[in-house]
């Protein structure tokens, strides 16, 4: 069923689910259900759907077909030779998400939770969104399946990432700016949640990355760990081997856990990079793993950015993707099991590979994937050039374009 | 009169046959000097007084309040303002209950134990944490049990058969019915289906039953006062301070007189 021009065929999407939480949706001390108790009721009726989905043929059926046809499934992973050669070390390998209908991975989940709404008999969807790409394929799978979509954004992310706003409005989304807080991705959340408190009955949230309360971490990694599944079928398939080291970048962590899920069981290095923003020694980051500790918000147990008093800190990232105080709980529970290796990528250093890729590739990455990318290039240089590692390239960077223009202090007419 | 003092309002008003007003307003909001007045007026009126604990993340909060959480934070309201708040409230207002109401995380980072032993200390009665459901609540509990707090819980239109008499086994002080699906200081719901409502949760537990969300009139108060034990106002007092936010005198006289509107109103209309 799968593109048969690529090497991956359909054996390689495995439906079951490894690494379960517990009843309760609890990876280890984290995650949980931590939300008022209007939503409980609407929470279980969304996991009792869920895992009906997930064992229904049909469901996954038509799932497989939409990533396939719609989506653009199976991504390439391409083999960055030139950049692996400039760079020096290990063989660079690039899962390329950016190849994906609306330009990132968050489509492998909208389309899943999208089929989900549509099974539920709900006609309206509302979606949170830092950088866009996850409003942006929100809108698009509201579009085709013809629901009504209301994406929550914080007002500082409209104004940095306006090509994704336009983009929303075009397919037909009700882009609603947030003011509240800090006017980022975390208020948008906030928003977000106030909407479905009170529209539970007919609406859908889909929520866009691995946080949020159970069951959303467990449906989120489900509908993404295609891309870890392909990357390690196409990595034994074309490099004969699989990777030394897999490398993503971590706002929330889903293009993370999807890249890294499938690969928890082989000897394989996972490594999740976060946004070091101006450096940890700083306070404008937003590396929740390196530097935050447990706490509760929307709705999960999970590393946060916060003060001493329990509030819940302003971050700071030069990608808006990444510019969230918390993670996913499972990434939190990976991490203290000692699964996870962290690593960071300041402002700069993610633009160097942005740079670099640009150049030498001729690739445009996301400024999210850009940090996973500077890291990668910093763990091949100490590596062998018969060792590799595998890059999640989540997203494409054309909704950058300004920040990068900014950043590098060109004006447009001297590009 | 046992020692507990939550038991001891709810019977005083059972005696003089009316149900009980529960104010809420957020510590430190606009700043914990003034904030302090607010609730000491806040008490005179209100059998059961509810202190707001900011929160950076309100999730469960209209405009109304989230915009009190900011200004309490930005004027720089700490865990320790918020028990020294609610001692002051204590030391005036002996006989009144003293609820502290708002998310998980500031207990978390605190510690459970160490939060319930400066909640008591401070004299405080019971403790309701919105987005802790009873699911996620052993630990919390257990911490509150031990420094003889109550556990306050919600239950919600939304909330089934089986989570109300979860809610119904585990809770302690009162019952707290979210008259809506939504969040706080929205439209009311239907006061028929709330009525109907309570009288399906007083089969299924003998704690008192109050009703909150969304109570902003005078007469909705008195309406639900009707047949509930109690009925919570949070976001109609918590306006009253931007309303009058350059105006301290202004802010103070206003919420005395809203307070004792709704007081007023729920005497006219007793059981």
């Amino acid at each position: 069923m799968i593109n048969e021009l690529s090497d991956v065929p359909e054996s390689v999407y495995d439906f079951s689910i490894r690494h379960a939480p517990d009843a309760g949706g609890h990876f280890g001390r984290f995650g949980g259900k931590y939300v008022a108790e209007t939503l409980m009721g609407p929470l279980a009726e969304l996991e009792a759907a869920f895992f009906e989905a997930w064992e229904d043929e049909a469901f996954q059926h038509e799932r497989m077909r939409l990533l396939h046809e719609y989506a653009g499934r199976a991504t390439p992973l391409y083999h960055a030779e030139r950049l692996s050669q400039e760079n020096g070390g290990a063989q660079i390998w690039l899962k390329r998400e950016d190849l994906t209908h609306t330009g990132a991975h968050k489509i492998n989940n909208t389309i899943g939770q999208g089929l989900l709404a549509r099974r539920m008999g709900r006609k309206r969807v509302i979606a949170e969104t830092g950088a866009g790409q996850h409003g942006v394929a929100t809108a698009t799978v509201a579009a085709m399946f013809g629901m009504d979509c209301d994406v929550y954004m914080g007002r500082e992310d409209v104004e940095r990432q306006m090509p994704n706003v336009l983009r929303m409005r075009l397919l037909g989304a009700n882009v609603i700016p947030v003011d509240s807080g800090t006017a980022t991705l975390k208020d948008a959340l906030n928003d977000a949640l106030r909407d479905w408190v009170a529209s539970c009955a007919d609406t859908f949230y889909i929520i866009g990355t691995v946080a949020g309360p159970h069951p959303y971490p467990l449906m989120v990694r489900q509908f993404h760990v295609v891309i870890g599944q392909e990357a390690r079928a196409q990595m034994l398939a074309q490099a004969g081997r699989l990777p030394d080291v897999a490398v993503a970048c971590v706002g929330g962590g889903s293009n993370a856990m999807g890249l890294l899920h499938p690969l928890r069981d082989d000897p394989v290095r996972l490594v999740a990079v976060e946004a070091a923003g101006r450096g940890l020694d700083t306070e404008a980051h937003a590396a929740s793993l390196a530097a935050g500790k447990p706490g509760i918000l929307h709705g999960n147990l999970t590393y946060l950015l916060e003060n001493e008093e329990g509030q819940i800190q302003g971050t700071h990232s030069i990608s808006a993707g990444l510019d969230y105080p918390g993670v996913g709980p499972e990434l939190s529970a990976m991490l203290e099991a000692g699964e996870l290796e962290l690593d960071a990528a300041t402002d700069d250093e993610a633009l160097d590979a942005f740079r670099k890729l640009t150049r030498v590739e001729g690739i445009i990455p996301a400024l999210e994937s850009s940090h996973a990318l500077a890291a990668g290039l910093r763990i091949a240089a100490a590596m062998r050039p018969d060792q590799h590692v595998l890059v999640n390239l989540s997203g494409r960077g054309d909704k950058d374009m300004n920040t990068v223009f900014k950043a590098l202090g060109w004006t447009e007419g001297a590009v | 009169m046992s020692l507990d003092r939550l038991a001891n309002c709810f019977e005083t008003c059972r005696s003089e046959n009316r149900a009980a007003l529960i104010g809420y307003l957020t510590a430190g909001d606009p700043d914990p000097d003034v904030s302090a007045q607010l609730l000491q007026t806040l008490a005179r009126h209100a059998d059961i007084v509810e202190i707001g604990m900011p929160f950076s993340d309100p999730m469960a909060d209209g405009p109304v309040i989230q915009a009190a959480s900011e200004r309490s934070l930005a004027a720089g309201t700490t865990m320790k303002d918020v028990f020294r708040l609610a001692s002051q409230t204590r030391k005036q207002s002996p006989a009144a209950g003293i609820v502290l109401m708002g998310y998980a995380n500031v207990a978390y980072a605190m510690g459970y134990d160490a939060f319930a032993c400066q909640a008591a200390l401070a004299g405080v009665d019971g403790v309701l944490l919105v987005d802790i459901p009873p699911e996620e609540s052993t630990e919390v509990d257990a911490a509150l049990a031990e420094h003889k707090l109550h556990s306050i819980r919600l239950v919600a239109p939304t909330s089934s058969e089986a989570r109300r008499e979860l809610a119904a086994r585990s809770a302690g002080g009162f019952i707290y019915y979210v008259s809506l699906t939504g969040i706080t200081g929205a439209k009311m719901g239907e006061m028929g289906e709330i009525n109907r409502q309570i009288t399906q949760l007083r089969k299924q537990s003998d704690l008192p039953i109050c009703v909150g969300f969304g109570i902003k009139t005078p007469e909705q108060a008195a309406e639900v006062a009707a047949f509930a034990d109690g009925v919570v106002v949070g976001s109609q007092f918590v306006s009253q301070i931007s309303e009058h936010f350059s105006d301290h005198c202004a802010m103070i006289e206003a919420m005395d007189g809203v307070a004792g509107e709704m007081r007023e109103a729920m005497l006219r209309r007793c059981k």
